[in-house]
């Protein structure tokens, strides 16, 4: 167990002190995150206003069924997650390598359902670039919202990896008894931006797999 | 040490509650509700978020200065969208030149 004088630096009072400034400026740093996701939002909401249908028939070329298991794969992780600081919190080391290692393996899960998900789209040419042979007179309306399908959804993705790899590197620590009840701030910091990928995906889900649902079955609305 | 540990049976029970919200929006998705269909996929998906926010994100038991801190980041996040919303939902309501 790491001894108090090892883990607090010179320019704080006290741990309490050090921590409770750390997780201050992880939330301000996510608040960032909240901007730049906040314009891709914009660009999204902007667009399907003026083109719902397009917007409509779009979507409804998405997989709701592996949109939503990746929905519940995420959740699913966020409580390993939580489950790991909370070990951490409370000084169990093989619980903490456990339940990181479970929250890379279910992020590892959500990367490879995505990835066979963009390869029916590529396999169907709705990739921007690509001629979207089906799209027919919503051509432009479909490279619109495929465009802001893969921006969206692959910045998602990129984030997922950059968390992943932050994890592995908290395994080790982990097992090496890096982290105690007295010092865990690693722990609970990439918690916080693991929660707030998951966030993301929360509104990217029903945005992009859900608004398609009411296609062929008579009234899209915007 | 003031830090307040979350119990994992809350974190169990706010799992259950995100799983079944999940059901409940692609359920409602199949519904014809009309422009009603955009407002009630916002607003589980809004529940959802503040869930993670206050328990996994364990801001219900954070320092105030956290709290607003957060609280002015979705502030900015709001007036991002309703500025740029005021904007182009409104350009029709005058047939004057330039404003389409």
């Amino acid at each position: 167990m790491a001894a108090t004088e090892t883990v607090l630096r010179h320019h704080f009072d006290n741990l309490e002190q050090q921590r409770e400034a750390g997780t201050l400026g992880m939330w301000i740093f996510l608040m960032t995150e909240v901007m730049f996701f906040g314009g891709l939002f914009t660009a999204y909401v902007i667009y399907r206003s003026r083109h719902a249908e397009g917007f409509a028939s779009a979507s409804a070329q998405l997989d709701v069924m592996l949109g939503a298991i990746n929905t519940a794969v995420l959740i699913g992780s966020s409580l390993t997650m939580a489950l790991a600081v909370h070990a951490a919190q409370t000084g169990k080391r093989p619980a903490q390598v456990r339940f990181l290692l479970l929250t890379i393996a279910l992020g590892l899960t959500f990367l490879v359902i995505k990835f066979f998900e963009y390869k029916a789209k590529f396999d169907h040419g709705l990739v921007p670039g690509l001629p979207f042979e089906d799209a027919g007179p919503q051509t432009y309306e479909w490279q619109m919202f495929f465009s802001i399908y893969f921006g969206m959804t692959g910045m998602h993705a990129l984030h997922m990896i950059i968390g992943i790899g932050i994890l592995a590197v908290l395994v080790r620590q982990a097992w090496r008894g890096r982290f105690s009840p007295e010092y865990y701030t690693p722990v609970e910091l990439t918690g916080l931006y693991w929660h707030f990928v998951d966030i993301v995906w929360i509104f990217l889900f029903p945005l992009l797999y859900l608004i398609g649902a009411q296609v062929g079955k008579g009234g899209v609305h915007g | 040490m003031a830090e307040h540990i979350v119990s994992r049976r809350t974190y169990f029970l706010i799992f259950g509650a995100l799983i079944v919200l999940t059901f409940a929006t692609v359920a409602v998705a199949e519904i014809d509700l009309g422009q009603w269909n955009v407002v009630v996929a916002l607003a589980i998906a809004v529940t959802k978020a503040m869930l993670v926010i206050l328990y996994f994100m364990h801001i219900k038991y954070s320092k105030k200065l956290t709290q607003v801190v957060v609280a002015a980041g979705f502030l900015w996040l709001l007036l991002l969208l309703g500025l740029t919303l005021s904007d182009y939902l409104t350009r029709g309501w005058f047939n004057l030149p330039g404003t389409r």
